[in-house]
């Protein structure tokens, strides 16, 4: 259902269907496990069952007996080639396989390259690993205890637990803020370790040509360039003998940024063997090893008059990184883009603190849509703020509507420096109460309060920076965040744009074709979009952070309007007028004043191949390539609205409806915007209700399979219902903004909001995710869960 | 991707047949019905069979009929068959309740009742739905059937009496004209096995109850039940108080564990308030099945 949204660009560049649906719907997709070459073999990896422990010895006689096997690789064999470690994306350091000792429950211990899966499988039972276990730190809060075991001890000069520690805003102006506040209310509260959970898991197919040196490796990878440079960085071979090829992607959520250790595997398997070697993991080693995501433990401090204006914002976060810091984010930013925690609201002053710290569990942190921690940010702030009305007794809509930024302030810069470009939120807050119709749903509510029914109210507003992004402050590993696109047109005027990002369902196919196709006066039929080969493509970042539309779409417009500006030197040949005689308009260029003297892409492709005496200045052809530097991030907004009812007897939350106007700036194809919405919302009510990577107090990871850990179904998703505005982002060149992680980052809040607010009878303040019947009966109690740890 | 070690494959063509088949491979064979427990368990690894006796193509075992006053589920007989049985639902509401919630329609479609109650893992809702209604489960082995009452079938997480070289055939549920049944559980999500769940059987007389079963699932009940709780409720008005009552004497007896579900207090809490609410409905429907029959 869509809400009565302003036209203002509202159908964008039309809902046409996804032309890679083709494939998918017809089970004709390629997969990485779709991948089968001559002489494959398979490989497995055997991973630890402890925590924490010393390896004191491994004995692989028993798997290399195995008449199945050709090889079994240790930590030892790799560390003779320099392999045994591998940097990760926050400039820190992960074992492929372990070599001293193991950090996490599932870390990997050593590589079984065998005929087939079954063979490997069971070479894997054939390995003895001794352990000696050590004490384990599962508890963030734990990390920092002077009885800690140091986990890094392979790292010099590490005596603790510390990562890092990283501040942003003006502390001073904070706290003078707050000594002046009428009100200052505080909250704690986890936003728990979950996980991306993408349907396909991580996989790699790596094939070393022993002739050429040339090594093709297919893998789940949402950066495929970004991937080729750090392969050639760890293996040393030249970069231009590696071609990463990421096939079609099952889902990535930012689960596929990283490397892991299994593709290295992977790769040092067909080194030593001559043959392809595939390695695709299972359900449990996805959920258990590779990124997860949040794992924030967080307080908040707000402060406001007592009329209701909002002050100042303050946060202290122990960020849990797990083993090894291998957060995916741009490398300036250790605790990712927290620091945009002021979120939608007109604030004097803010001071956020974040400190990461090591524990016994996977790497990871910056993955599940999350905008780079934008999740966290949004989920505080929102939090806070009703927490802020819950102390003044007042209406969290009204509060909401009197400190939101007002569309004059933009383009505003927060209190920790972040330049917002483009907003109407008032706007959008409007549009969400009015669809929900607000006024009547208070009504109803207090009206079944009378009855002993609960039922609760939930808003979200949020604002997410996406798009990295500025080059000079963005980067990742040295790599600065722009990216690429080549278009060419052929001489029938038939177009292929390759693109550097790497599409995991967003449905870049079309729309990218959509883009050129609305710069070139083509069909999108006429355009292909090329990704996901390195051999093919133009260097760039590929695709998480919502950065596709936003650095690679503008790319793209940019390539399509240097076409065009090519084209037109041609048109004038072809129409004998000056170049500036012509204008673009109604897809072709036409003589001023005399717009039936005109030609299209079509025509022009044709001439431009042709042996048409062309102008001096043109060599012919149409093509042409870009690079896209943003000169800012985007930033999107929205005004979520989400009403559910509670059973107390039970705990059992039943989500009614959700309400979701989004901002995103002007939409490309209108129905991939609202699928990306519908996705994220479930993600939210998966987080919000059911969704937690929990641990037992010995660091065993209790979330290895789908039957614990839980993705929300179409039963627990009501009918969304949807409205939009369209504020266009002004640097942007089609004025878009991205919206792949707009619905995760603004969703949670308002499920736990609404939750809250239905249990507010029984005083209950807070609850941390997920609200599962147990954690709600429990809140209810006034004996709330950790839903981290499954421990009473 | 998750498999299963080796494993040697028989498909059984008859009951004698998997009998015959059982015999000859002796304790390392495995029963495989629809395989949705055993295949997952095997490919973790947790289980390594030598040998699989399929016997889910037996289509003998596969039925559903009333014969006097039983009610005979074949032990092969789907989740999704005895869901879409109009005589289950009419003469065990509880059963068409309790498969309504019991894993997702993919599950339902290949997964046996029997499988289910041999599986006996302390979560399995069918079992407390037998338990509750007093079921009687048919055994058969190389020296014939015997029957044994649903509340002795389970020994243990895991186990049954259910013997190496033995079928589980049937399952029988005695039809008691009048009487009233439902299932209560509590999930994570759709699909969830149960965090805590609860099954009620009850017959009246007047307003009194005559008889009254209740079974517990995944909290921790010794066979299911609640036989204190169901004592507490014999010749009590149908009202709230004796059902409160019922539903504190369950808790009491339950020996719920904490795991990432939920923590025990709460599977002890919804262990009385779901068996509350499982007797509120079981006794409303028997008082409309009592009208009915007055009427009809
Ligand atoms: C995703 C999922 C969700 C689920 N959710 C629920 C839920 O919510 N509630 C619930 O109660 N259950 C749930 N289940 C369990 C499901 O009901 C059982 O897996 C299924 O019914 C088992 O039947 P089967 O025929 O597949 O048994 P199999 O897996 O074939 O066998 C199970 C065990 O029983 C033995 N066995 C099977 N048949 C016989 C027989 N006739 N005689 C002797 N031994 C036999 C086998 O040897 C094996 O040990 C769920 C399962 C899955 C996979």
């Amino acid at each position: 259902m869509t809400g009565p949204a302003d036209h203002n660009g509202r159908d964008g560049y039309g809902a046409v269907a996804r032309k890679e649906d083709a494939r998918f719907i017809r089970g004709l997709g390629t997969f990485i496990d779709d991948v089968t070459m001559p002489g494959m073999l398979h490989g497995a990896i055997l991973r630890s069952p402890l925590p924490h422990a010393v390896i004191t010895a491994i004995d692989t006689s028993a798997a290399e007996a195995h008449p199945g096997v050709a090889a079994v690789i240790t930590g030892a064999m790799l560390a003779e080639r320099g392999l045994a470690w591998m940097p990760t994306l926050s400039g820190d350091v992960q074992p492929v396989l372990a070599t001293d000792k193991v950090r996490f429950q599932g870390q990997e211990v050593a590589f079984v390259v065998a005929r087939d899966r079954y063979a490997a499988r069971d070479a894997l039972e054939l390995i003895t690993v001794d352990y000696e276990p050590l004490p384990v730190v599962v508890e963030a809060g734990q990390a920092l205890a002077g009885s800690a075991p140091v986990i890094r001890d392979d790292r010099p000069g590490q005596a603790d637990n510390k990562i890092f520690d990283w501040s942003a805003g003006d502390a001073e102006a904070t706290e003078r803020v707050f000594a002046a506040a009428d009100v200052v209310v505080t909250g704690d509260m986890l936003y728990p370790r979950c996980h991306p959970a993408p349907l396909e898991t991580c996989g790699a197919v790596a094939d070393l040509d022993r002739v050429s040196g040339r090594l093709t490796i297919w893998a789940t990878t949402q950066a495929p360039h970004p991937h080729r440079t750090f392969y050639s960085l760890i293996t040393g071979l030249p970069e231009h003998k590696i071609r990463v090829i990421s096939p079609d992607i099952g889902g990535g959520f930012g689960n596929k940024v990283p490397i892991y250790p299994g593709y290295v595997c992977a790769i040092v398997g067909s080194m030593l063997t001559g043959r392809p070697v595939k390695w695709v993991e299972d359900r449990s080693e996805n959920l258990m090893a590779t990124s997860f995501a949040r794992d924030y433990h967080m307080h908040g401090e707000i402060a406001a008059t007592r009329d209701g204006t909002i002050l100042g914002l303050r946060a202290r976060v122990l960020a849990d990184h797990g083993a090894f810091n291998g957060a995916a984010q741009p490398t300036k930013f250790p605790a990712g883009f927290f620091h945009i925690f002021t979120g939608s609201y007109d604030l004097r002053a803010a001071h956020c603190e974040v400190t990461g710290v090591y524990t016994n569990k996977a790497p990871g942190g910056v993955a599940y849509s999350c905008s780079f921690r934008v999740t966290e940010a949004v989920y505080l702030v929102e939090r806070m703020v009703d927490l802020l009305a819950a102390e003044l007794g007042a209406d969290p809509a009204e509060l909401r509507m009197r400190n939101l930024l007002r569309p004059e302030q933009f383009p505003y810069t927060c209190p920790t420096g972040w330049e917002y470009d483009s907003g109407d939120y008032p706007r959008a807050l409007r549009m969400a109460l009015d669809i929900a119709g607000y006024p009547e749903l208070r009504r109803e509510q207090a009206e079944r309060r009378a009855h002993g029914e609960y039922m609760g109210i939930g808003i979200s507003f949020f604002t997410e920076g996406v798009g990295a992004g500025p080059r000079k402050h963005m980067d990742i590993l040295g790599l600065g965040m722009a990216d690429g696109a080549d278009l060419r047109v052929y001489p029938t005027g038939a177009a292929v744009l390759a693109i550097s990002c790497q599409t995991q369902g967003q449905g870049h196919e079309t729309t990218f074709a959509q883009i050129v196709a609305a710069e070139l006066g083509l069909s999108p039929d006429d355009v292909e979009v090329v990704h996901g080969d390195t051999d093919r493509t133009p260097f760039g970042l590929g695709t998480y952070g919502s950065r596709s539309t936003a650095v690679s779409g503008a790319a793209a417009a940019i390539a399509a309007r240097r076409v065009r500006e090519r084209a037109k030197i041609v048109a004038a040949a072809m129409l004998e007028a000056a170049p500036e005689d012509l204008e673009w308009s109604d897809g072709a260029w036409r003589v001023r004043g005399d717009p039936e003297q005109c030609r299209d892409i079509r025509q022009i492709a044709m001439a431009a191949h042709s042996g048409l005496e062309l102008p001096a200045g043109v060599e012919g052809h149409l093509d042409a390539g870009s690079v896209y530097n943003p000169p800012n991030l985007t930033f999107p907004f929205g005004a979520y609205i989400c009403v559910t009812d509670v059973d107390p007897g039970t705990g059992v939350v039943t989500v009614r409806r959700f309400i979701a106007v989004d901002d995103c700036g002007v939409r490309i194809n209108p129905m991939i915007v609202a699928g990306q919405i519908h996705r994220g919302l479930a993600d939210g009510i998966g987080m919000a209700l059911m969704q937690a990577i929990s641990f037992d107090s010995d660091g065993n990871c209790l979330a290895g399979s789908f039957m614990d850990y839980l993705l929300p179904t179409a039963v627990e998703c009501p009918s969304w219902e949807l409205g939009s505005t369209v504020t266009p982002s002004p640097h942007h060149p089609i004025g878009a903004k991205g919206i792949g992680e707009s619905a995760t980052v603004g969703s949670p809040a308002a499920v736990v909001n609404s939750v809250i607010d239905a249990l507010a009878p029984f005083g209950v303040r807070h609850a941390d995710m997920p609200l599962t019947p147990a954690a709600v009966w429990r809140a209810i109690q006034g004996r709330p869960l950790r839903p981290d740890l499954a421990t009473s | 991707m998750q498999v299963p070690a080796y494993v040697e494959y028989e498909r059984a063509t008859s009951v004698e047949h998997a009998l015959a088949l059982l015999a000859r491979f002796g304790p390392r064979a495995q029963v495989l019905a629809g395989g949705h427990s055993l295949i997952p368990m095997m490919k973790l690894r947790l289980v390594q069979p030598e040998t699989l006796v399929d016997v889910g193509h037996l289509t003998e075992l596969r039925y559903l009929t009333v014969t006097g006053s039983v009610l005979r589920i074949g032990a092969l007989t789907r989740h999704a068959e005895l869901l879409a049985a109009p005589e289950a639902g009419r003469h065990f509401p509880i059963l068409h309740d309790a498969e309504r919630v019991i894993a997702d329609p993919i599950v339902r479609q290949w997964g046996t009742v029997g499988g289910s109650l041999c599986q006996a893992d302390p979560s399995e809702d069918l079992s407390a739905a037998f338990a509750a209604l007093n079921a009687t489960m048919v055994i058969t082995g190389p020296d014939g059937t015997r029957a044994v009452p649903a509340r002795q079938f389970h020994t243990g997480p895991y186990e049954t009496v259910v013997a190496q070289g033995e079928l589980l055939t049937e399952i029988q549920v005695p039809i008691t004209p009048g009487a009233g049944s439902a299932y209560e559980k509590v999930g994570r999500r759709v699909g969830d096995w149960p965090v805590g769940a609860a099954g009620a059987a009850i017959r009246l007389d007047g307003d009194v109850i005559a008889a009254a079963g209740i079974g517990l699932a995944a909290v921790g009940a010794e066979h299911f039940a609640a036989p204190e709780a169901e004592r507490s409720l014999i010749g009590a008005q149908a009202g709230e108080q004796a059902l409160a009552r019922a539903g504190q004497i369950a808790a009491e007896h339950a020996r719920p564990v904490t795991d990432q579900r939920g923590p025990a207090d709460y599977k002890r809490h919804l262990a009385s308030e779901l068996t509350v609410r499982a007797l509120r409905r079981a006794v409303a429907r028997a008082r409309a099945a009592g009208r009915s029959a007055r009427e009809g």
